[in-house]
């Protein structure tokens, strides 16, 4: 069995990270995309905490990893408020099909 | 390796983790059985009753008949609830209850992972009971169960915030959010315990009632946290049957049933951490040995269980305004202030 | 004495740290893939809860216990709790059961195409790169320390913008999920 080193946590993040696309770029429904987000953003936190380990960023990748979570937190709340007026505008939360900014 | 004497005998490796999970699984299953006696018994006290009494000596087995008569019970499953969910939903919320046991430290040789975050993952997993309890009343397709599980997330989150302002306090007064560390600062009598401002002079006099206002902040925001009387509105009979649990039998229900007792043995263990002293004796050197530790530790721990049983009987059932009330307006600005003041005291003795 | 032996030939035969990683990665990858594949909303949702908690097992491994620890308070505790919730608000129960809109295939085979493109090319990019690495050194005694002092130190102006932005965004959320009239 090969040493786990900082390729194996590369790679795995861009496996994360191309679900997360796909999840944007396909599905329909306004909350699965952001969920793709949310693994993405995942993805782009395990690059950081994987250089701050293997390749000497140390605690700075901790404390950037840290900011991401926290802007995550802030853009969930304001995303899914955003959704539930829209949900009771529209009655549904397709993106594709919500074209104008008021009925 | 000196923190757990399996660890030390079998050294680290999968075996001795095996054997702790083992361990901490048997006392979970042995501690919901005296829980659950207690619960009986000390209702039929407090309302002059016998209690359980035909079966066996004075009605001691009873808790292992009931949970005979749940392992025979039928399993149903509602028609068009979503089954995947449905029976995922307990196995999430007593996993929550499962891995908080990974950090409680019950002596000094007794302490199953000696992590340097210990108080805030203990605090961290009780997230997946929330998770947990949504998925379960979503599930069961059941106006009840749906509402049940919509009020016990939203009570518990709001919960969580008084909780999280009384960790800070404790890490701040203690410099540590390890478990250990915590534990041994307030080594010595029970006066230099966190509940009455943790070890130091005269000066400690200034913390006192904000350690004890913070101890009756964590006490309250716990029972709301394990969805005890009289914050039980998530299983409120007289209006949601049975809340979220509503639509469950058999050992899915026992699951539910037992990471209640579970979840409200680590807040107590928390608070036995955090206030208590955890596994120091009150009374100095006395019976202070190192084996008795987790006799002194699971006393206190259980002790506090006791104090939550007498409360669920004594108090009604608050409504859902007041609970909200009671978090956003009374505890969490009461818990600031209590921050603040322990912050200046150990700023100021620093 | 022969179980102790045993266990010692075992442990020199095992990767532990190989096993636990590969375990955490299938378990990442399996609920990625549910989420983004399910029919239910609901079953996306509780397998993001899944690949939440493996990302926490890999930065455990990472040797970073407060920003694991932190992935599961914030993640599973916060924002697992709020898209539940968006689940739960946007979608009648009469209809919870219906499968969630997809696009036509045509549009989903090009995302698709786009999107395993991009992760194929990241990993090229990550096999052939020259990453620097520097030695493995000691594992400090706690992360916790030093990301305080990094944080009210070099972070400071960070630190303190992350914090208004998060009270801005909060308030803002209330006000504009508050019921009009």
């Amino acid at each position: 069995m090969m040493e786990i080193g900082l390729t194996h946590f590369l790679i795995l993040s861009s496996i994360l990270f191309s679900f997360g696309l796909f999840a944007i770029l396909t599905r329909k429904n306004a909350i699965l995309v952001l969920m793709g987000l949310e693994l993405i953003l995942n993805s782009a936190n395990i690059n950081f905490v994987a250089f701050a380990r293997f390749a000497g960023l140390d605690i700075e990748g901790h404390v950037a990893t840290l900011f991401v979570i926290v802007l995550a937190a802030a853009e969930v709340a304001v995303a899914l408020a955003i959704f539930l007026n829209i949900y009771q505008n529209f009655k549904h939360i397709s993106v594709d099909e919500i074209k104008d900014l008021k009925e | 390796m000196d923190t757990n004497i399996i660890y030390s005998l079998l050294g680290e490796n999968f075996v001795s983790y095996a054997i702790m999970a083992i361990i901490i699984i048997l006392f979970i299953t042995v501690y919901a059985l005296i829980a659950i006696l207690a619960e009986l018994k000390i209702s039929a006290w407090m309302q002059r009753r016998y209690g359980p009494w035909r079966n066996t000596w004075h009605g001691v087995g009873q808790p292992l008949i009931e949970v005979f008569k749940l392992l025979q019970k039928e399993n149903i499953t509602p028609d068009r609830a979503d089954k995947f969910l449905f029976n995922l939903a307990p196995f999430v919320v007593f996993m929550g209850a499962l891995m908080a046991f990974a950090v409680i430290p019950f002596g000094e040789l007794f302490i199953p992972s000696d992590l340097n975050v210990g108080i805030f993952y203990a605090f961290a997993v009780s997230a997946f009971g929330v998770v947990g309890i949504i998925i379960g009343g979503w599930s069961s397709h059941n106006k009840y169960s749906l509402l049940g599980s919509m009020r016990a997330a939203a009570q518990m989150v709001s919960y969580e915030i008084p909780i999280a302002i009384c960790l800070l306090s404790i890490a701040t007064l203690n410099g540590s959010l390890n478990m250990e560390t915590i534990v041994v600062a307030q080594s010595g009598w029970f006066w230099d315990w966190n509940i009455f401002g943790g070890a130091g002079g005269a000066t400690k006099l200034f913390v006192i009632p904000f350690t004890l206002s913070l101890f009756i902040i964590y006490f309250i925001a716990s029972l709301a946290e394990t969805n005890r009387t009289p914050f039980d509105l998530p299983e409120g009979e007289s209006e949601l049957v049975a809340g979220y649990s509503t639509e469950y039998s058999g050992m899915k229900f026992a699951m539910f049933y037992l990471a209640e007792y579970t979840n409200m043995f680590i807040v107590s263990a928390l608070i036995t951490v955090m206030f208590l002293g955890g596994w120091n004796s009150p009374f100095g050197d006395f019976l202070n040995y190192v084996w008795l530790q987790p006799a002194w530790f699971i006393a206190k721990a259980f002790g506090i269980v006791v104090m939550q049983i007498i409360i669920r009987w004594t108090l009604p059932r608050l409504r859902i305004d007041q609970l909200m009330y009671t978090s956003w307006k009374v505890l969490v600005p009461c818990g600031l202030f209590c921050f603040l003041g322990v912050a200046l005291y150990s700023m100021l003795s620093l | 004495m022969e179980i102790s032996k045993f266990i010692n030939e075992l442990q020199s035969s095992i990767n532990f740290y190989g096993i636990i990683f590969y375990a955490l990665a299938l378990l990442i990858v399996v609920s990625g893939l549910v989420t983004i594949l399910a029919n239910k909303l609901m079953h996306s949702a509780v397998a993001l809860l899944f690949c939440f908690f493996g990302v926490a097992g890999i930065y455990a491994m990472l040797a970073a216990d407060f920003i694991a620890v932190t992935q599961i308070m914030v993640y599973i505790g916060g924002i697992l709790t709020l898209i539940i919730f968006g689940v739960m608000l946007t979608t009648r129960m009469t209809e919870a059961n219906e499968r969630t809109a997809v696009l036509d295939s045509t549009k989903t085979a090009i995302g698709a195409l786009i999107s395993a493109c991009s992760g194929i090319g990241l990993v090229l990019v990550f096999l052939l790169g020259d990453w620097k690495q520097v030695p493995l050194e000691e594992l400090p005694e706690s992360t916790l320390q030093d990301i305080g002092n990094l944080l009210f130190t070099n972070y400071i102006a960070a630190f303190i913008a992350a914090a208004i932005l998060l009270l801005v965004a909060f308030i803002g959320a209330a006000l504009i999920a508050r019921r009009k009239n």
